[in-house]
């Protein structure tokens, strides 16, 4: 497998009156095509500054990031980008919250149409294509948040802890429901999360970022046994607690 | 697998299989609705027949508080004399035109303030300065650069409503959820982009609320302008009124300004009807 994302020795520091914050230091990892990546590690690491930089939003202060093997240079239609809230619009119906990022990208064409329309029809959502988000719960609001960033058929997800805002039990189910979506769409998948068992429940590799400046301190490994992998079914997996331990040692939070 | 299947509450059903207690909900509400309006229709109705009869009975004096009867008489008056409308039909040009041209103006500036952070770093203490002074001090000047006429009239309500609509409308681009400006940068869209899918429909009820705002001061900078320069108009009928102590024609021309302005409140709120259904 060939690496879609390659991420080395990147370095982010911020200035400010008070002086000069390092948020990230010498960072390197990849994510391998088809491969789901989470990143974990305590708030304020920088989690969120690196996938920014990965998605070009934002201009790192040392090192490179490849994306397909070519440098980052700003923001590209081969990065799809999930925000903590889904930010439909509600002056929007679904099906042109849907295609706003067509929109946007100029790529609005009958076949690109016909592809929001299928996916809308596939999860679940056509019904509801010419209704406003105020009239759609949570979880489904999130999926149209997902299908949007699939219509632009970007190489890499990028998901910026996408289930925090929403209640435990919702997030569980949507846990499952972008997982069984981003696996059926056969995408690559980088997660941001501080929940680590989210983490593992939905990651092939988990990176364990450190207090700032965050630098990768470990890459654990996700290897469960359970017959049909879902992230909620994960979670039952004997591996599951052993894995977690490990990455909560990891974290090493102190009150 | 993962359950795809939509989960939506089924919409309420809002038809007769209630219960007795939700009956008798309904009906209460509906009563204090009714009760309400019948009040205010009673201290209407008293008011203006106390007003009426007081002034009859000369208990107050009708030449100083004027009384309905006469007010109606002038308003004939006017009519047949065929001046009414021409009167209020300047008053409302004047207000609407300087109404809209201080909502596009403003709207406009704030724009362009928004656009270019440096920019409205640069203007600020401009903007206090003219936000904090009393616009009404500048009427003279505008008399003498524009002259005595309608146009000075509009530049007087422009002065008085643009600075608090563009303070007012940047406030509520500069709140917007800097994540839904992150969400089009995502996609690669431009400042325009920005202004145009994001910025100005999320805008769209702090417009309306500026529009409400400037309803009241567009009817004030007519008035004042009135008062300095015009030769027509309601704030005109005011202020002959009362230099000629013609106490009738000042009250009649208040109350029909109270009715214009009303009538043009309204107009706005129908408008956001009209434009914020889905905003919020």
């Amino acid at each position: 497998m060939n690496h879609l994302v390659e991420v080395h020795n990147i370095g982010m520091k911020y200035q400010s009156l008070n002086g000069e914050i390092t948020a990230l230091e010498d960072i390197n990892f990849s994510v391998q095509d088809g491969e789901f990546v989470s990143i974990v590690g305590p708030s304020g690491c920088g989690k969120s500054t690196l996938l920014s930089i990965i998605s070009g939003l934002l201009v790192s202060t040392a090192g490179t990031v490849l994306l397909g093997g070519e440098k980052v240079t700003g923001t590209s239609g081969k990065v799809g980008y999930m925000l903590q809230k889904d930010h439909l619009f509600n002056w929007r119906t679904i099906y042109q919250n849907v295609i706003l990022g067509l929109e946007i990208r100029k790529m609005l064409t009958p076949e690109t149409k016909e592809r929001a329309l299928r996916l809308l029809k596939t999860y679940g959502l056509y019904e509801f294509k010419n209704k406003y988000p105020n009239q759609l719960s949570g979880g489904m609001r999130q999926r149209v948040a997902l299908i949007r960033t699939l219509v632009t058929d970007p190489q890499i997800l990028l998901l910026d802890e996408p289930f925090s805002a929403l209640d435990y039990q919702t997030r569980l189910m949507v846990n499952d429901d972008i997982y069984a979506i981003i696996k059926k769409e056969n995408k690559t998948a980088l997660l941001v999360t501080h929940d680590i068992a989210e983490s593992i429940s939905m990651a092939d590799r988990v990176v364990l970022l450190s207090k700032r400046p965050g630098t990768v301190k470990q890459i654990y490994a996700i290897k469960v046994n359970c017959a049909n992998r879902t992230p909620l079914y994960s979670r039952e997996a004997p591996e599951f607690r052993h894995l977690f331990q490990e990455i909560w040692k990891g974290l090493d939070v102190h009150v | 697998m993962s359950n795809l299947e939509p989960e939506i509450s089924p919409p309420m059903t809002r038809t007769s299989a209630f219960s007795q207690e939700h009956k008798v909900y309904l009906r209460r509400l509906k009563m204090e609705k009714q009760w309400i309006l019948f009040i205010q229709v009673v201290i209407f109705v008293v008011a203006i027949a106390l007003w009426e009869i007081c002034a009859n009975a000369k208990i107050v004096d009708p030449f100083i508080t004027s009384q309905p009867s006469r007010i109606i008489k002038t308003i004939i008056r006017l009519y047949e004399e065929g001046v009414l409308f021409q009167h209020i039909g300047i008053t409302c040009l004047e207000a609407f035109v300087g109404f809209v041209s201080g909502t596009l103006l403003g709207t406009l500036i704030a724009i362009g303030l928004w656009w270019s952070k440096f920019l409205c770093k640069i203007l600020e203490p401009y903007l206090v300065v003219f936000n904090s002074l009393p616009k009404i001090a500048l009427g003279p000047v505008f008399i003498v650069w524009i002259g005595a006429g309608p146009a000075a009239i509009i530049v007087m309500t422009l002065a008085i409503s643009l600075i608090v609509t563009v303070l007012e409308i940047l406030n509520g681009f500069l709140a917007i959820d800097a994540e839904k400006i992150k969400l089009i940068q995502t996609f690669g869209g431009t400042k325009l982009h920005i202004l145009t899918l994001v910025v100005l429909p999320a805008s769209l009820p702090t417009i309306i609320n500026a529009l409400k705002i400037n309803v009241g001061l567009s009817w004030v900078g007519v008035i004042v302008g009135e008062f300095l320069v015009s030769k027509a108009g309601l704030g005109y009928l005011i202020v002959y009124g009362g230099q000629v102590f013609k106490l009738d024609l000042v009250m009649t021309s208040v109350i029909i300004l109270g009715v214009a302005a009303t009538l043009m409140y309204q107009g706005v709120v129908f408008l956001e009807k009209l434009l914020v259904k889905n905003n919020l």
